[in-house]
C-alpha cells in the first residue's frame, strides 16, 4: 500500500529522520514503535502531508506521491488521528466530523439532516452514547478522542494512521476501538498504529517497524518477536534499571499539600482534595491519563489558578499563600511547564536572556543590566548543565528540544529552588538527552531538592521516581512505592475510576 | 559578528539605506531639499512624532497597541494651555489657583500619564483587548478635550512657553532636544534595565514571562502610562509651537506613530523591535513628507505614497524574518 524510500527530515539543530525505509501493507495493522523523539510523529506528519519539505520518496498504491498539504493527503486516501486532539471546541460533534467536508443540498445549503444521520451512525459504530449535536467542549477527553476517530472513518481512507489513539480512553473504549480496527482490516484497509503500550500492540498489530533516533532499525511480524526483544530494539540497549534509592528513610518534608481543590466554571471540579508530601531528596512521579488533572495540579501549586483553588500549601512546614507565580517562586518552587515552547521560553530571545529572565536582579549593577555579569551567569549554567549551544548569544529557537529543556531548568537553578515541578520533562527530546535529564534530576535531589515529575510515559515514571502517585479524573487513586510499582498496577490505578 | 545581532542590524541597515536613497532622490529633484535649514526643519517636524512613536514602540513590543495617543496629545495640550491661561477658578469658594509654566506642563504630563494608566488598567485588570481599550480612550479623550475647551482653541502665551515649541538651543530647535532626550532615555530603558527586558519577554512569550515570575500586569500598565505621558509631551510641544491648543490637534497622529514604529522594523506581534529603528522610521516619513511638499506633489498623492512605503517596509521585513 505504502512504501517510503530514504525519507530524511531535518530541523534546525536536529535530524529527525534519516533514510527511513518502510513498507505498509493493505489489510494489516502495522505498529510503529519507538521511544519519544525517535521520529514517529515526524514521519506521520510527512505521510499525512503536514510537513511538505523532506528528502526521499513516498510511493502510495505503487505511485510516487508528494503531498502539498493535509487536504492533498486526505484526497489521496490517507487519514490521520493525531495524538493531540484537533477538534474545534465550540462546534458540535457533527460539525467537527464534517469540518471541511460538509454535505450540501441542491441549493448549496448545508444538509444538516444528512450530516446528523451519518454522524449518528458513526458514533454508533464507535459505541459512543452521546447526541451528535453535543458541543465538543462538553465531552470527556476520551469521548473527544472517539470523535477524532469518527472523523477519520468518515473519510473512508485506505490508510489510517492512529497516533496514540488510546492515551486518553478507558478500557472499554479501547475494546470498541479494537473492534473497529478489526472491521477496517477485513475491508482491506491499511492501518498504522502508534502506541507506547506494548501490550496493546501485541493484541492488535500484525507487523511492526522499529524506529530509533530517526532511523528504521527493524521490521517484522509481530507474533515472531517477544516483548523484551522489542523493548531492546526500541532502546538500543538492554534497559538497566537506574540506580535508585528504594529506602524510605527521608524525613524532612519540603512541600506539603493539603486538600487542594480546583474548581472549573460550569464543569465538574478539576482537582478533588489532593493531599501529599514531597520530602527532600525525593522524586515523586505523578502518572495519569490525559485529562487526569496532572498539569492543573502543578499549575495550581505554582499559583496560576488563584481564584478557583482552595486548600493549603506548606513549604518547610510553613504555610504559604500562593496567588501568583512570583509567590511560588519566592517560596522556593520552580515549574518546568509541559510545553516548553509555548510556556517555558521566549524562543526569539538569546539563550542568556532566557536564563537570566527570572533572576535579572542578580545581573544588575546600580540598576542597570550588566552584560558581563549576565554572560558569566549564562556561561556558568551552560557549562554546568552541558547545554549544547554555539554561544550564549544564540537565539533559543535554534537549539534542539533537549537543550531547550535544559535552558528552562537553568532559568530556575540560579534561584536555588527547594521543590522543582517538572511537567513532562522529556517530551519530544531524544534518548540521550533524556538520560542526561534523568541524571540531572538525580543530582539535584541528591543535593536535597525535592522533585515532582508529571509524565505520561510509564517507563519514565517507573525508572525515575522514588514514589509514584497515580491520578485519575482529578483525584489521587494510588500511591505506590517505587519498589512495588509495576506497569500493571500503575496503569490500573490510572484507569480505575467510576 | 553573532548571527542574531547581524540580522538585527541588517534590518536597521535597510531602513538606513532607504533613508539615504530618499535623501539622494529629493536632493537631485529639488535644490531646496539638501540645505541645513531644511534639515533642521524636518527634524523639528518629526520631533513630535518621535515623542509619540517612542511610547508606541514600547507598547508594540509588548504586542499591544495604543490608538489613543493623538487624542491624549490634544487633551494634554489643552489642559496645559488652559491652566497657563486661566488657572483653576473655583467660583463657589472664591478661589483661584494660578499655574507657573512648569506647573502647567507637569499637570499636562500627569493627565497624559493618568489616561495611559487607565488604558493599562482596562487592558490588564479588565482584560479589554488593547485595540478596543485605546480606541475607546481615543474617543473619550477627544470628547474631554472638547468639553474642556468648549471646542475653541486656547491661544497666545508667554514667549517663555512658546520657546518650547519654537525656540533654539545650541543651534538646534528645542523640540529636537526634547525628542533626543526621550530617545536616549528610551534606549536605556529598552537595553539597560529590567523593565526593558520584561517588555521584550512579554511580547515574545507572555506565558513564559508570567511563569518566570514577571508581574505582567504591572509592566503593561507602566508601558501604557509611559505612552500616555509621552503623548502629553508631544501635546505640549505642539501647543507651544502653534502658540495655541487646538481641540482638533493630533488627529490621526497615532497612525503616523504606528507607521514609524513599523517601518523601523518593530514587529506588531511583539517581542522584536528597537527605538533606533523607530527613529529611522520617523525620519523616513518626515523626509518623505518634506520632499513631496518641496516637489509640489499633490497632498492626495502624498498620502498614497506614504501608505505604499509603509506596506513595502513591512513586506521587506516579513521576507527577512521568514527565512529564519
Amino acid at each position: 500500500m505504502l512504501i517510503t524510500k530514504n525519507i530524511t527530515k531535518k530541523f534546525p539543530g536536529v535530524t529527525a529522520l534519516e533514510n527511513v525505509n518502510l513498507q505498509i501493507d493493505a489489510g494489516r495493522v502495522t505498529a510503529i514503535i519507538g521511544e519519544n523523539g525517535a521520529g514517529k510523529s515526524t514521519l506521520m506528519k510527512i505521510l499525512s502531508g503536514v510537513y511538505t519539505d523532506y528528502e526521499g520518496q513516498i510511493f502510495f498504491k505503487d505511485k510516487p506521491i508528494r503531498f502539498n498539504g493535509t487536504a492533498d493527503a486526505q484526497d489521496a486516501g490517507i487519514a490521520i488521528i493525531h495524538q493531540e486532539l484537533n477538534l474545534i471546541p465550540y462546534l458540535s460533534i457533527t460539525e467537527n466530523i464534517f469540518l471541511g467536508r460538509e454535505l450540501v443540498n441542491a441549493f448549496g445549503l448545508l444538509d444538516k439532516k444528512a450530516m446528523h444521520a451519518k454522524a449518528t451512525s458513526l458514533l454508533q459504530t464507535l459505541c459512543v452514547d452521546v447526541e451528535p449535536n453535543t458541543i465538543v467542549a462538553d465531552l470527556k477527553v476520551g469521548q473527544q478522542q472517539m470523535v477524532e476517530i469518527a472523523k477519520a472513518l468518515l473519510l473512508d481512507a485506505d490508510l489510517i494512521i492512529m497516533d496514540e489513539p488510546t492515551s486518553a480512553i478507558t478500557e472499554s473504549e479501547v475494546a470498541t476501538l479494537f473492534k473497529v480496527i478489526e472491521q477496517l482490516r477485513t475491508k482491506n484497509k491499511a492501518i498504522v498504529y502508534i502506541s507506547h503500550k506494548l501490550n496493546e500492540l501485541f493484541k492488535i498489530a500484525d507487523n511492526y517497524i522499529v524506529l530509533r533516533d530517526g532511523k528504521t532499525i527493524e521490521s517484522g511480524k509481530m507474533h515472531a518477536i517477544g516483548h523484551d526483544d522489542l523493548i531492546q530494539k526500541m532502546v538500543g540497549r538492554e534497559i538497566k534499571p537506574m540506580q535508585k534509592d528504594f529506602t524510605n528513610n527521608r524525613t524532612s518534608v519540603l512541600l506539603k499539600l493539603e486538600n487542594i481543590c480546583l474548581k472549573q466554571r460550569n464543569k465538574a471540579d478539576k482537582l478533588h482534595n489532593i493531599s501529599f508530601e514531597v520530602k527532600a531528596g525525593e522524586i515523586v512521579g505523578i502518572f495519569g491519563l490525559m485529562g487526569a488533572g496532572r498539569t492543573e495540579l502543578l499549575e495550581t501549586i505554582f499559583g496560576l489558578h488563584p481564584r478557583l483553588c482552595s486548600g493549603n500549601i506548606y513549604i518547610n512546614n510553613k504555610k504559604i499563600t500562593i496567588n501568583k507565580p512570583i509567590d511560588a517562586i519566592e517560596g522556593g518552587i520552580a515549574l518546568l511547564p509541559e510545553d516548553r515552547k509555548k510556556d517555558g521560553l521566549v524562543l526569539n530571545m538569546e539563550v542568556k536572556k532566557n536564563i537570566s529572565l527570572p533572576c535579572l536582579e542578580e545581573v544588575e549593577v546600580m540598576g542597570l543590566l550588566n552584560d558581563k555579569k549576565e554572560t558569566a551567569l549564562a556561561k556558568k549554567h551552560i557549562q554546568q548543565l552541558g547545554i549544547k549551544t554555539p554561544s550564549e548569544n544564540q537565539v533559543t529557537k535554534n537549539l534542539s528540544g533537549g537543550n531547550q529543556q535544559k535552558i528552562v531548568l537553568a532559568k530556575w537553578l540560579e534561584r536555588d529552588p527547594k521543590v522543582l515541578l517538572l511537567d513532562e520533562p522529556t517530551r519530544g527530546i531524544d534518548v540521550n538527552a533524556k538520560n542526561e535529564m534523568y541524571k540531572l534530576m538525580q543530582d539535584l535531589v541528591s543535593k536535597g531538592m525535592g522533585i515532582i515529575m508529571v509524565s505520561s510515559e510509564l517507563t519514565e515514571i517507573l525508572t525515575v521516581s522514588n514514589r509514584i502517585l497515580v491520578m485519575a479524573e482529578g483525584r489521587i487513586t494510588a500511591e505506590i512505592n517505587a519498589a512495588d510499582a509495576t506497569e500493571d498496577n500503575v496503569l490500573k490505578a490510572a484507569i480505575s475510576i467510576n | 559578528m553573532k548571527l542574531a545581532q547581524y540580522k538585527n542590524n541588517f534590518g536597521k541597515l535597510q531602513s538606513l539605506i532607504a533613508l539615504f536613497i530618499l535623501c539622494i532622490v529629493f536632493a537631485v529633484l529639488s535644490d531646496k531639499f539638501f540645505t541645513v535649514a531644511n534639515g533642521l526643519n524636518v527634524m523639528r517636524q518629526i520631533s513630535v512624532n518621535i515623542c509619540i512613536a517612542v511610547g508606541m514602540t514600547l507598547v508594540i513590543i509588548t504586542a499591544g497597541i495604543d490608538l489613543s495617543v493623538g487624542s491624549v496629545l490634544a487633551l494634554c495640550g489643552a489642559v496645559t494651555a488652559g491652566l497657563l491661561k486661566n488657572g483653576i477658578a473655583l467660583h463657589s469658594f472664591n478661589l483661584f489657583i494660578g499655574f507657573t509654566i512648569l506647573g502647567a506642563i507637569l499637570a499636562g504630563v500627569i493627565v497624559g500619564a493618568l489616561l495611559g494608566f487607565f488604558n493599562g488598567l482596562a487592558i490588564t485588570k479588565f482584560k479589554v483587548p488593547p485595540f478596543v481599550a485605546t480606541l475607546a480612550m481615543l474617543t473619550i479623550a477627544r470628547g474631554l478635550t472638547m468639553l474642556y475647551s468648549n471646542g475653541f482653541p486656547i491661544s497666545s502665551f508667554d514667549a517663555s512657553f512658546t520657546f518650547i515649541g519654537g525656540g533654539w538651543l545650541l543651534g538646534l530647535p528645542v523640540p529636537v532636544w526634547i525628542a533626543a532626550l526621550i530617545v536616549v532615555a528610551a534606549i536605556i530603558v529598552t537595553k539597560k534595565i529590567k523593565l526593558g527586558r520584561y517588555i521584550f519577554a512579554i511580547g515574545g512569550n507572555e506565558n513564559a514571562a508570567k511563569l518566570s515570575g514577571i508581574n505582567i500586569n504591572r509592566v503593561k500598565i507602566i508601558v501604557y502610562t509611559i505612552a500616555g505621558a509621552l503623548a502629553a509631551v508631544g501635546g505640549i510641544v505642539v501647543t507651544a509651537r502653534l502658540d495655541s491648543a487646538q481641540p482638533n490637534a493630533g488627529t490621526s497622529y497615532e497612525l503616523d506613530a504606528i507607521a514609524a514604529v513599523v517601518i523601523g522594523g518593530t514587529s506588531l506581534s511583539g517581542g522584536r523591535g528597537s527605538i533606533w529603528g523607530t527613529v529611522l522610521g520617523a525620519l523616513i516619513i518626515g523626509v518623505l513628507n518634506n520632499g513631496l511638499v518641496l516637489l509640489d506633489v499633490s497632498p492626495f498623492w502624498q498620502q498614497v505614497v506614504k501608505g505604499g512605503v509603509i506596506l513595502l517596509a513591512v513586506i521587506i521585513d516579513k521576507m527577512n524574518t521568514k527565512n529564519e
